[in-house]
């Protein structure tokens, strides 16, 4: 048998081989995909309710004796009256049967105890409505949007249904009447936290998030590059750098809690910043994703071909002109991959947050990143443990927004290395 | 190299930003996270009603709560603490040593912990004995004195009458509060009705801790994790288990799930507030009195929170579950409130 016939006769055990693992991998990546898809899927299914807010149309009476008010009243003396009692006796007046007093609990919490507030943003906004009557649309209980979305079956017994007969007697006479919408629900992307469901919103947490990152990226971008260059083109080899070095990449592979304990006893403690603020938030998870970008801008800059600073130097420029006009932005790519990677690390992080005080229930919207906040994934944990069970289909939707979050950042940091990417 | 100094000065404008923070002008809460879903309704709306920010209410647990009320008398500090059981006495001396001399205690209402499973299954009557004989590491046998480890693998082990599915109890872990009272409460509850343990609690009280207070280790008894919405899934999925939590979480769920009752006490409202079902425990706030007048909106606070609209019989907490006190207490909190009565150990 020459070498020929042995190569021959072996090939058809090395195609297969091939064959085998090209189809393994291809399953790997088949099985990564599915498990993707089977969690986005839940989710959005999950989610897709909380995008739709159920709503009741009444017609209020806005007598300006009633409510004590005029048009020219000013923004305090609005905000002091009692705007429940328009919407009860709206209720009331569609309703006269209702005299009992459980019946009449029931019938008021038909509508959403963000109601009165509402109105009253309404009347503060254009003071002209007073002393007419107006056909205003309500946000409603969240047992009512249950109900209408399904969630609570009304065919169940009465024994084990949230919504007893007496109250969906009333729905359903609103519903016949049609005084109940479903519309999208805007209130969900802009307003902050709440103990209600239905008045609860994702806004607030995702500005926490985005001054949080904000605070990480000033914070840890020049750092990490500027010592990235420093370790990559003017430190000289000796034992020192080779430990630094060694302690960066042990700094990446630290828990990340333990960053949050150094955050509360040095940023909180020490410097007395203030708590739950995104500007402590954001230090601390700058800690976290320091070495990461440093180690990926490193790599970065090792990979711009050599002859590019031998042709500067040559050419006369200095070590610095070589670095910051040739080497850095062929680098920049790579270092804004690398950060954006790090960015996206600190996006889904609570640990650390914890310990500083980020877990918290924060209604008001922050304004700067002095103020109290929280962040997106602390917001998903605040809303499944809630007890009320409108909540569930809330934390699906502020995961969705956690996703679109980090796909954009994803999106961006691609679009970024595109425009910026050179093919030696 | 241009947007290199942007970044630089704008991250400078940050930090300067930080050091003007000093002065608060929002109320700062931490504490319990049983009281914490009551103690947030009260919030939002204060927020909402007023022209006060609203205040921000961190669940930090009660021990760690105290912690952070008790660290200082300055305004970084917190200024009320929810807790859900009484401060304790070291708690109360720590306070005391930090300078945190007055603290005004408000007794909110009460809190069940029940033991529920899965609407269409078994209908538990149980007795804290019950409970105890399932779920302690070690029982007593017939003789005095004398412990084994816990043998019952069903409930008919326990007591004849009790369905006959295998034990199987979803609750929280250690660290939680709902736990430490579900063990003070029921547990221990029924472990007194051994007479010869209840004498070892005067002659060797850290072993009668540790007979009634131990719970189990061989499966019977799962930790579910903090979160009481997951317990309440897996009791649907599983109709032989049954699960412990807060009442809040059975009034919310009362169409998937259904309480047992306890020495002849069903979980409900009434029963609760009147201590006719046993495993209840009291939830409070313990506000610093250096602050009231310091930090706006302080007074107004507790007067929302204490008015009859929150915390009364028909307030708007007993809507998320809260158990109310009874009028005479109702009256004796107010008045504290109003007085600002400082707490005395």
């Amino acid at each position: 048998m020459n070498i020929t016939q042995k190569v021959q006769k072996s090939l058809k055990k090395r195609y297969l081989k091939e064959k085998i693992f090209k189809s393994m991998g291809f399953i790997s990546v088949a099985v990564a995909f599915l498990f993707l898809l089977i969690l986005i899927s839940d989710i959005t299914i999950k989610a897709l309710p909380a995008f739709v807010q159920t709503q009741i149309v009444l017609q209020v009476d806005l007598n300006e004796q009633d409510l004590g008010i005029t048009q020219q009243s000013n923004v305090d003396e609005i905000r002091q009256v009692d705007f429940r009692r328009v919407i009860r006796a709206a209720l009331k007046k569609q309703f006269p049967q209702v005299k009992k007093r459980k019946q009449k609990k029931d019938l008021y919490s038909l509508v959403s105890v963000g109601a009165e507030y509402q109105l009253r943003d309404l009347v503060l906004e254009n003071r002209e409505i007073l002393g007419t009557t107006q056909k205003v649309t309500f946000i409603a209980d969240d047992d009512v949007d249950a109900l209408i979305k399904g969630v609570i079956d009304r065919n169940d017994e009465e024994s084990g249904r949230r919504v007893k007969d007496f109250k969906l007697k009333l729905i359903e006479t609103l519903e016949k009447n049609g005084q109940i919408e479903k519309n999208f629900n805007w209130q969900f992307f802009s307003s902050g936290d709440s103990r209600e469901p239905e008045l609860a919103g994702i806004k607030g947490a995702v500005l926490g998030s985005l001054y949080t990152l904000l605070v990480t990226l000033l914070m840890t971008f020049p750092v990490a590059v500027a010592a990235a260059i420093y370790l990559e083109e003017f430190a000289p080899k000796n034992r020192m750098v080779d430990f630094i070095e060694i302690n960066i990449n042990n700094l990446a592979a630290v828990p990340s809690i333990v960053f949050g304990l150094l955050g509360l006893a040095v940023f909180i403690n020490f410097f007395e910043l203030p708590r739950s603020a995104p500007i402590v938030g954001g230090i601390v998870l700058s800690l976290m994703t320091l070495p990461t970008i440093i180690i990926a801008s490193r790599s970065a800059i090792k990979a711009v071909p050599p002859s590019l600073r031998e042709a500067a130097l040559g050419l006369g420029a200095s070590k610095m002109q070589t670095v910051f006009h040739h080497v850095f932005p062929a680098a920049l790519p790579g270092i804004l991959t690398g950060t954006i990677i790090g960015m996206a690390q600190a996006l889904g992080e609570t640990a650390p947050l914890l310990m500083i005080g980020m877990v918290a229930f924060i209604v008001d919207i922050p304004q700067s990143v002095t103020d109290p906040a929280t962040v997106l994934p602390i917001q998903v944990y605040l809303w499944a443990d809630s007890p009320e069970r409108g909540f569930l289909e809330k934390t699906s939707a502020a995961i969705l927004v956690l996703i679109a979050f980090l796909i954009t950042m994803n999106a961006i940091a691609i679009y970024l290395r595109k425009k910026f990417e050179k093919k030696w | 190299m241009k947007n290199f100094k942007t970044l630089l000065t704008l991250s400078a404008l940050v930090t300067s930003l930080s050091s003007l923070a000093a002065g608060r002008d929002y109320i700062s809460i931490v504490g319990s996270s049983t009281v914490y879903p009551f103690a947030t309704v009260v919030a939002e709306r204060f927020g909402k009603s007023t022209n006060f920010k609203t205040p921000k209410i961190e669940s930090t647990g009660t021990g760690g709560g105290m912690k952070l009320f008790c660290k200082g008398i300055n305004v970084d500090t917190a200024d009320i603490t929810n807790a859900s059981r009484r401060i304790k006495a070291s708690e109360f001396a720590m306070c005391q040593k930090n300078g945190v001399k007055d603290i005004v205690e408000v007794l909110i209402g009460y809190d069940g912990i029940v033991v529920a499973n899965a609407i269409k299954s078994h209908t538990f009557a149980l007795t804290r004995k019950d409970l105890f004989l399932a779920l302690a590491k070690e029982v007593p046998t017939g003789k005095d004195g004398e412990l084994i480890a816990n043998p019952n693998k069903k409930w008919s082990d326990v007591r004849k009458e009790l369905p006959n599915v295998k034990i199987e109890v979803l609750g929280p872990p250690p660290t939680s509060g709902t736990r430490d009272a579900f063990v003070e409460l029921a547990m221990e509850g029924g472990c007194k009705k051994f007479d010869w343990i209840k004498a070892t609690k005067k002659s060797n009280k850290a072993k009668y801790k540790s007979i009634c207070h131990t719970v189990r280790e061989d499966g019977a008894y799962v930790e579910a994790g903090e979160n009481d919405n997951l317990i309440i899934q897996k009791l649907q999925k599983n109709p032989d288990a049954l699960g412990i939590f807060g009442f809040s979480f059975l009034d919310q769920n009362a169409d998937v799930v259904k309480g047992a009752t306890i020495d002849g006490g069903a979980p409900e409202f009434d029963t609760i507030a009147d201590g006719y079902y046993p495993v209840s425990r009291p939830l409070f706030f313990y506000v610093k009195k250096a602050h009231v007048g310091k930090i706006p909106g302080m007074s107004e606070f507790l007067k929302e929170f204490t008015s009859e609209k929150a915390m009364g019989e028909e307030g708007y907490l007993t809507d998320k579950g809260l158990i109310p006190l009874d009028a005479g207490k109702f009256k004796t909190v107010q008045d504290a409130v109003i007085n600002l009565k400082p707490l005395s150990l």
